[in-house]
Protein backbone atom coordinates (compact mmCIF):
# COMPACT_ATOMS: atom_id res chain seq x y z
CA UNK A 1 0.00 0.00 0.00
CA UNK A 2 2.72 2.42 1.01
CA UNK A 3 4.83 1.40 -1.98
CA UNK A 4 1.93 1.94 -4.42
CA UNK A 5 1.27 5.38 -2.93
CA UNK A 6 4.96 6.24 -3.13
CA UNK A 7 5.29 5.27 -6.79
CA UNK A 8 2.09 7.11 -7.70
CA UNK A 9 3.21 10.32 -5.99
CA UNK A 10 6.76 9.99 -7.35
CA UNK A 11 5.38 9.64 -10.89
CA UNK A 12 3.23 12.72 -10.41
CA UNK A 13 6.14 14.74 -9.03
CA UNK A 14 8.48 13.74 -11.87
CA UNK A 15 5.75 14.32 -14.47
CA UNK A 16 5.13 17.79 -13.06
CA UNK A 17 8.84 18.56 -13.21
CA UNK A 18 9.20 17.30 -16.79
CA UNK A 19 6.13 19.25 -17.92
CA UNK A 20 7.51 22.39 -16.30
CA UNK A 21 10.79 22.03 -18.20
CA UNK A 22 9.05 21.10 -21.43
CA UNK A 23 6.06 23.43 -21.78
CA UNK A 24 6.50 26.75 -23.53
CA UNK A 25 3.96 28.94 -21.77
CA UNK A 26 5.22 30.14 -18.33
CA UNK A 27 1.72 29.88 -16.88
CA UNK A 28 1.49 26.19 -17.86
CA UNK A 29 4.94 25.73 -16.36
CA UNK A 30 3.75 27.29 -13.09
CA UNK A 31 0.75 24.96 -12.90
CA UNK A 32 2.94 21.92 -13.62
CA UNK A 33 5.25 23.03 -10.84
CA UNK A 34 2.25 23.26 -8.48
CA UNK A 35 1.39 19.64 -9.39
CA UNK A 36 4.95 18.64 -8.54
CA UNK A 37 4.97 20.61 -5.28
CA UNK A 38 1.66 19.16 -4.09
CA UNK A 39 2.84 15.59 -4.80
CA UNK A 40 6.01 16.40 -2.88
CA UNK A 41 3.87 17.66 0.00
CA UNK A 42 2.08 14.31 0.09
CA UNK A 43 5.45 12.55 0.08
CA UNK A 44 6.50 14.72 3.04
CA UNK A 45 3.38 13.53 4.85
CA UNK A 46 4.43 9.93 4.09
CA UNK A 47 7.71 10.71 5.86
CA UNK A 48 5.84 11.72 9.04
CA UNK A 49 6.78 15.37 8.53
CA UNK A 50 3.45 16.95 9.43
CA UNK A 51 4.78 20.43 10.09
CA UNK A 52 6.82 20.60 6.88
CA UNK A 53 3.84 19.16 4.98
CA UNK A 54 1.63 22.02 6.18
CA UNK A 55 4.35 24.55 5.33
CA UNK A 56 4.85 23.03 1.90
CA UNK A 57 1.17 23.42 1.03
CA UNK A 58 0.80 26.87 2.63
CA UNK A 59 4.10 28.52 1.75
CA UNK A 60 5.28 26.75 -1.40
CA UNK A 61 2.23 25.61 -3.30
CA UNK A 62 0.31 28.55 -1.83
CA UNK A 63 2.24 31.74 -1.28
CA UNK A 64 5.30 31.36 -3.51
CA UNK A 65 3.42 30.00 -6.50
CA UNK A 66 0.75 32.71 -6.14
CA UNK A 67 3.59 35.23 -6.25
CA UNK A 68 5.00 33.62 -9.39
CA UNK A 69 1.62 33.45 -11.12
CA UNK A 70 0.80 37.04 -10.18
CA UNK A 71 4.14 38.15 -11.63
CA UNK A 72 3.44 36.27 -14.87
CA UNK A 73 0.05 37.97 -15.11
CA UNK A 74 1.47 41.34 -14.09
CA UNK A 75 4.06 41.22 -16.85
CA UNK A 76 1.23 40.49 -19.30
CA UNK A 77 3.57 39.13 -21.92
CA UNK A 78 2.54 39.18 -25.55
CA UNK A 79 2.90 36.08 -27.66
CA UNK A 80 6.10 37.13 -29.37
CA UNK A 81 7.70 38.05 -26.05
CA UNK A 82 6.84 34.63 -24.64
CA UNK A 83 8.46 32.72 -27.45
CA UNK A 84 11.93 31.52 -26.71
CA UNK A 85 14.46 31.49 -29.47
CA UNK A 86 14.85 27.88 -30.63
CA UNK A 87 17.61 26.29 -28.61
CA UNK A 88 20.51 24.90 -30.60
CA UNK A 89 20.54 21.12 -30.92
CA UNK A 90 24.06 20.83 -29.59
CA UNK A 91 23.26 22.80 -26.47
CA UNK A 92 20.12 20.78 -25.80
CA UNK A 93 21.81 17.43 -26.28
CA UNK A 94 24.84 18.36 -24.20
CA UNK A 95 22.69 19.63 -21.32
CA UNK A 96 20.41 16.59 -21.42
CA UNK A 97 23.32 14.14 -21.51
CA UNK A 98 25.14 15.92 -18.68
CA UNK A 99 22.06 15.97 -16.43
CA UNK A 100 21.11 12.37 -17.28
CA UNK A 101 24.63 11.16 -16.55
CA UNK A 102 24.71 12.96 -13.21
CA UNK A 103 21.25 11.62 -12.30
CA UNK A 104 22.27 8.10 -13.34
CA UNK A 105 25.39 8.28 -11.18
CA UNK A 106 23.37 9.54 -8.22
CA UNK A 107 20.86 6.72 -8.69
CA UNK A 108 23.64 4.11 -8.78
CA UNK A 109 25.15 5.50 -5.57
CA UNK A 110 21.85 5.90 -3.72
CA UNK A 111 20.63 2.47 -4.80
CA UNK A 112 23.23 0.80 -2.57
CA UNK A 113 22.18 2.68 0.56
CA UNK A 114 20.49 0.41 3.12
CA UNK A 115 16.81 1.20 3.76
CA UNK A 116 17.61 2.50 7.23
CA UNK A 117 15.42 2.22 10.27
CA UNK A 118 15.43 4.87 12.93
CA UNK A 119 13.26 4.67 15.99
CA UNK A 120 10.88 7.58 15.96
CA UNK A 121 9.56 9.41 18.98
CA UNK A 122 5.79 9.59 19.32
CA UNK A 123 5.71 13.28 18.42
CA UNK A 124 8.19 12.96 15.52
CA UNK A 125 7.61 15.71 12.97
CA UNK A 126 4.80 17.41 14.88
CA UNK A 127 4.68 21.17 15.07
CA UNK A 128 5.56 21.00 18.74
CA UNK A 129 8.68 18.89 18.28
CA UNK A 130 9.98 20.92 15.33
CA UNK A 131 9.23 24.19 17.12
CA UNK A 132 11.07 23.08 20.24
CA UNK A 133 14.12 22.05 18.23
CA UNK A 134 14.00 25.27 16.22
CA UNK A 135 13.82 27.55 19.24
CA UNK A 136 16.46 25.76 21.33
CA UNK A 137 19.12 24.02 19.22
CA UNK A 138 18.72 26.20 16.15
CA UNK A 139 17.95 29.56 17.71
CA UNK A 140 20.84 31.42 16.00
CA UNK A 141 20.05 30.19 12.47
CA UNK A 142 16.42 31.04 13.22
CA UNK A 143 17.34 34.64 14.06
CA UNK A 144 19.56 34.91 10.97
CA UNK A 145 16.68 33.65 8.80
CA UNK A 146 14.40 36.34 10.21
CA UNK A 147 17.06 38.93 9.34
CA UNK A 148 17.33 37.54 5.80
CA UNK A 149 13.56 37.75 5.38
CA UNK A 150 13.59 41.35 6.60
CA UNK A 151 16.34 42.23 4.12
CA UNK A 152 14.37 40.46 1.38
CA UNK A 153 11.20 42.43 2.17
CA UNK A 154 13.02 45.76 2.09
CA UNK A 155 14.92 44.76 -1.05
CA UNK A 156 11.79 43.70 -2.90
CA UNK A 157 10.05 46.98 -2.10
CA UNK A 158 13.11 48.96 -3.21
CA UNK A 159 13.49 46.98 -6.44
CA UNK A 160 9.86 46.88 -7.49
CA UNK A 161 8.96 50.47 -6.67
CA UNK A 162 8.97 52.79 -9.64
CA UNK A 163 9.85 55.99 -7.78
CA UNK A 164 11.44 55.85 -4.37
CA UNK B 1 6.81 -4.89 -4.06
CA UNK B 2 9.67 -4.07 -1.73
CA UNK B 3 8.83 -1.71 1.12
CA UNK B 4 9.80 1.89 0.54
CA UNK B 5 13.06 2.89 2.19
CA UNK B 6 15.60 5.66 2.33
CA UNK B 7 17.09 4.88 -1.08
CA UNK B 8 13.77 5.30 -2.90
CA UNK B 9 13.32 8.82 -1.58
CA UNK B 10 16.94 9.69 -2.32
CA UNK B 11 16.65 8.45 -5.90
CA UNK B 12 13.45 10.45 -6.43
CA UNK B 13 15.18 13.47 -4.92
CA UNK B 14 18.13 13.08 -7.31
CA UNK B 15 15.83 12.74 -10.34
CA UNK B 16 13.87 15.87 -9.39
CA UNK B 17 17.06 17.79 -8.67
CA UNK B 18 18.52 17.05 -12.08
CA UNK B 19 15.23 17.83 -13.84
CA UNK B 20 15.46 21.22 -12.14
CA UNK B 21 19.13 21.59 -13.09
CA UNK B 22 18.26 20.75 -16.70
CA UNK B 23 15.58 23.45 -16.62
CA UNK B 24 18.03 26.03 -15.30
CA UNK B 25 20.62 25.20 -17.97
CA UNK B 26 18.31 24.62 -20.91
CA UNK B 27 15.47 27.14 -20.68
CA UNK B 28 15.92 30.81 -21.51
CA UNK B 29 12.81 32.27 -19.95
CA UNK B 30 13.82 33.79 -16.61
CA UNK B 31 10.48 32.88 -15.02
CA UNK B 32 10.96 29.21 -15.85
CA UNK B 33 14.57 29.33 -14.64
CA UNK B 34 13.34 30.66 -11.27
CA UNK B 35 10.71 27.91 -11.08
CA UNK B 36 13.35 25.27 -11.86
CA UNK B 37 15.42 26.56 -8.95
CA UNK B 38 12.35 26.12 -6.73
CA UNK B 39 12.08 22.50 -7.89
CA UNK B 40 15.77 21.90 -7.08
CA UNK B 41 15.32 23.33 -3.57
CA UNK B 42 12.31 21.08 -3.04
CA UNK B 43 14.24 18.01 -4.13
CA UNK B 44 16.86 18.85 -1.51
CA UNK B 45 14.12 19.24 1.11
CA UNK B 46 12.87 15.76 0.25
CA UNK B 47 16.26 14.23 0.98
CA UNK B 48 16.52 16.19 4.26
CA UNK B 49 13.19 14.75 5.37
CA UNK B 50 14.03 11.22 4.15
CA UNK B 51 17.26 11.22 6.17
CA UNK B 52 15.41 12.56 9.21
CA UNK B 53 12.80 9.80 8.94
CA UNK B 54 14.96 6.79 8.08
CA UNK B 55 18.49 7.52 9.21
CA UNK B 56 18.73 10.09 11.99
CA UNK B 57 15.42 9.74 13.78
CA UNK B 58 15.14 13.30 15.10
CA UNK B 59 13.63 16.51 13.72
CA UNK B 60 16.85 18.36 12.83
CA UNK B 61 16.20 17.68 9.16
CA UNK B 62 12.74 19.22 9.47
CA UNK B 63 14.25 22.42 10.86
CA UNK B 64 16.73 22.47 7.96
CA UNK B 65 13.84 22.04 5.51
CA UNK B 66 12.04 24.93 7.20
CA UNK B 67 15.11 27.16 6.75
CA UNK B 68 15.40 26.14 3.10
CA UNK B 69 11.75 27.13 2.62
CA UNK B 70 12.30 30.53 4.21
CA UNK B 71 15.33 31.10 1.99
CA UNK B 72 13.35 29.99 -1.06
CA UNK B 73 10.63 32.49 -0.22
CA UNK B 74 13.21 35.29 0.04
CA UNK B 75 14.85 34.14 -3.19
CA UNK B 76 11.54 34.01 -5.07
CA UNK B 77 10.57 37.48 -3.85
CA UNK B 78 13.90 39.09 -4.78
CA UNK B 79 14.18 37.20 -8.06
CA UNK B 80 10.72 38.17 -9.21
CA UNK B 81 11.25 41.80 -8.16
CA UNK B 82 14.46 41.91 -10.22
CA UNK B 83 12.58 40.31 -13.11
CA UNK B 84 9.80 42.92 -12.96
CA UNK B 85 12.39 45.69 -12.91
CA UNK B 86 14.28 44.16 -15.83
CA UNK B 87 11.08 43.82 -17.82
CA UNK B 88 10.25 47.45 -17.13
CA UNK B 89 13.66 48.66 -18.33
CA UNK B 90 14.52 46.20 -21.10
CA UNK B 91 11.09 44.76 -22.05
CA UNK B 92 12.32 41.18 -22.13
CA UNK B 93 12.27 38.09 -19.90
CA UNK B 94 14.68 36.02 -22.01
CA UNK B 95 18.03 35.37 -20.39
CA UNK B 96 19.83 35.49 -23.75
CA UNK B 97 18.73 39.06 -24.39
CA UNK B 98 20.40 40.31 -21.23
CA UNK B 99 23.98 40.66 -22.45
CA UNK B 100 24.89 44.00 -20.88
CA UNK B 101 27.71 42.46 -18.83
CA UNK B 102 28.95 40.23 -21.67
CA UNK B 103 29.28 42.60 -24.61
Amino acid sequence: MQAILFYLLATLAVAGGLLMVGLRNPLSCAFSLILSLVSLAALFAMLHAEFVFILQVLVYAGAIMVLVIFTIMLLNLRKEELEEAPVGWMRGIFTAVACATAAFGAIRIFGDIPPGSAELAADFGSMEAVGRSMLTDFIYPFEVISLILLVAIVGVVLLAKKVI
Amino acid sequence: MAPVGLQHFLILSAILFFIGAFGVLFRRNLLVILMSIELMLNAVNLSFLAFARYSVGNVDGHVAAFFVMALAAAEAGIGLAILVMLFRNRATVQADDLTLMRD
